[in-house]
């Protein structure tokens, strides 16, 4: 069968701007950015430092340590204790 | 040899000793101080140091003031002997000293706020040794 074609044919009522390949680059870089957006993770800061810890447990160690000369220490100088 | 079998006894019995009585170290402090110790004007600090509790004369501020400066030299010294920080030092004395506060006197809780000491054991960081 033999398709008429119109010399002159009317332009269609919605030209896209941006068409084939690039229109499918398009599209698919909004839906990376969007995915991108929506998946941001917000990290709040805690109220109290975890460092805090850290120090009483290395404290903890150290006072263990020193406890004896801590004790001789009182009696060698009882007078500012 | 010989000087080493004597000296061996010797020292652990000198040891011994000064486990045994704490009481003559007690008898060495200011009489003042141990009266304000006593009537609960100071207490022991979990920091090491003195504290004077509420509101106090300027002749007890001034008497803690000084034995806290011969304190922080004293723990400068000891600390830097053991390798160890002023502040860990201090901290340590600090744990010591409150487990040998006597009924009646006063300490700082780990909470900071003061208690008298009762009978029982003392509240004591859990740094501390228990």
């Amino acid at each position: 069968m033999k398709v008429s074609k119109l010399t002159k044919p009317a332009r269609t009522a919605h030209k896209p701007r941006i068409m084939g390949k690039r229109r499918a680059i398009a599209g698919s870089m909004m839906v990376l950015g969007s995915a991108l957006l929506g998946g941001c993770i917000t990290v709040d800061a805690p109220n109290e430092p975890i460092v805090i810890e850290l120090n009483i447990n290395i404290t903890q160690e150290v006072i263990y340590r020193l406890a004896d000369d801590v004790r001789s220490n009182i009696e060698e100088n009882p007078e500012i204790f | 040899m010989i000087a080493n079998r004597i000296a061996k006894p010797l020292i652990a019995a000198l040891v011994a000793a000064a486990v045994a009585l704490p009481a003559p170290a007690l008898a060495q402090r200011d009489p003042a101080y141990e009266a304000a110790r006593k009537s609960g004007q100071v207490g022991e600090k979990t920091d090491g140091y003195l504290g004077v509790v509420g509101s106090q004369p300027a002749s007890v501020q001034d008497m803690v003031a000084d034995l806290n400066i011969k304190r922080r030299a004293n723990y400068a010294d000891r600390a830097q002997a053991q390798g160890a920080t002023l502040e860990e030092y201090a901290i340590t004395q600090g744990c010591i000293l409150i487990s040998r506060t006597v009924a009646g006197e006063k300490y700082q809780a780990p909470d900071g706020s003061w208690q008298t000491r009762g009978a029982g054991a003392p509240q004591l960081h859990s740094r501390c040794p228990q």
